[in-house]
């Protein structure tokens, strides 16, 4: 089946996200802007994702668990995983490589964590944004031991992406698929980076307030809808726009 | 060594300069932002080549005296209006932080 999606969307536990962007609502806004499958994937957190799931339940969207990963190098790689579980695993491995640096909320913007009735459960002190000390060539075999896919977040940005701050794509590092910003111009990527040609890629709003979804366009092809066999259609490339 | 008296002996442009009096009392050069969050220390000239929104933030929760941007690079629009609205100071060179940071120590052992 043909599912269109968005995997790359924050709530308010990223500093950077809207006070407003309860998990819950970005559910609901993925659902309102077409999306059949989507994921929240907050700064190197995942607790959101408990309420973000319900509400995905609610709203017969396919939701999966994740974050986006901060890596020593400073590239985010957004990585999607089947399972609160396995997202929670993921959260304390990350947790324990990260720096410890309060978060300053006038600075960065609050954290907070809340549940499928929009309540705040807790705020979180520590800021989220900061690297852990993971590479991001341990990023694919870390996510596939968690049964997740680890996917290259906004490649094309000149920011905290593989390509700013590595300054290459190889297909050795043993990324499948790679994530573009709806702002991305394919073909002068590929002409900037020949190596990227015929990477399948995946196109996600990266949004940090309910408002910063747009029409959901880009589809992938999926034998099911469990979060596991879109995993595999995202590991597989499967009905995917190539580079 | 004041921001200011700083901002001369290394030409430096200024983008926004809302305190030239605070004192200059380090150097940090670097533009993995984790890295100068943990490491820089308040009152150190921070020399980057970033030049995103984020480089406010992190020069806001650092606590240094100045921002430097080296190689020329502009600032994004967002930068500015972060600078301006948190009274961070932002200045710019053509030089790179490998110089701009040679020169600075010697300014600073004067």
């Amino acid at each position: 089946m043909i599912l269109s999606y968005d995997f790359h969307l924050h709530s308010c536990l990223s500093p950077c996200g809207d006070d407003d962007a309860y998990p819950t609502i970005m559910a609901g806004m993925a659902k309102a802007a077409g999306a059949d499958a989507s994921a929240l994937t907050d700064h190197n957190a995942s607790r959101n994702c408990r309420a973000f799931l319900a509400a995905c339940e609610a709203y017969e969207l396919i939701g999966l668990t994740g974050m986006e990963m901060t890596t020593s190098e400073e590239v985010h790689v957004l990585c999607l995983l089947p399972s609160l579980e396995a997202a929670a695993e993921l959260e304390k491995y990350v947790r324990e490589r990260q720096m410890d640096i309060r978060n300053k909320p006038d600075i960065f913007g609050w954290q907070f964590v809340t549940d499928e009735n929009d309540v705040v459960i807790s705020e979180e002190k520590r800021l989220l944004i900061t690297a852990a000390s993971i590479s991001v060539s341990a990023t694919p075999d870390l996510l596939a031991s968690l049964g997740g896919i680890a996917i290259p977040a906004h490649i094309d940005r000149s920011s905290f992406s593989l390509l700013s701050n590595l300054g290459a794509f190889d297909r050795d590092m043993g990324f499948p698929t790679v994530e573009l910003s709806t702002a991305a111009d394919p073909k002068a990527l590929v002409k900037a980076y020949p190596a990227l040609s015929g990477v399948p890629f995946i196109v996600d709003s990266d949004a940090h307030r309910p408002g910063d979804i747009p029409d959901i366009t880009h589809t992938l092809e999926s034998d099911g809808t469990k979060p596991e066999d879109i995993i595999r259609a995202l590991r597989e490339g499967s009905g995917l726009e190539r580079l | 060594m004041k921001v200011s008296e700083v901002s001369d002996a290394l030409g430096l442009k200024q983008l926004n300069a809302p305190d030239e009096d605070r004192e200059v009392t380090g150097g940090y050069s670097g533009d993995l932002l984790s890295w100068v969050i943990g490491r820089a220390a308040p009152g150190d000239a921070w020399m980057t080549i970033m030049s995103n929104v984020n480089v406010a933030a992190v020069g806001l929760l650092a606590d240094v005296s100045m921002i430097i941007l080296a190689e020329g690079v502009e600032p994004d629009e967002p930068l500015l209006q972060k600078a301006a609205l948190n009274g961070i100071g932002l200045y710019s060179s053509p030089m790179g932080a490998y110089e701009l940071s040679w020169r600075l120590k010697g300014l600073l052992e004067k």
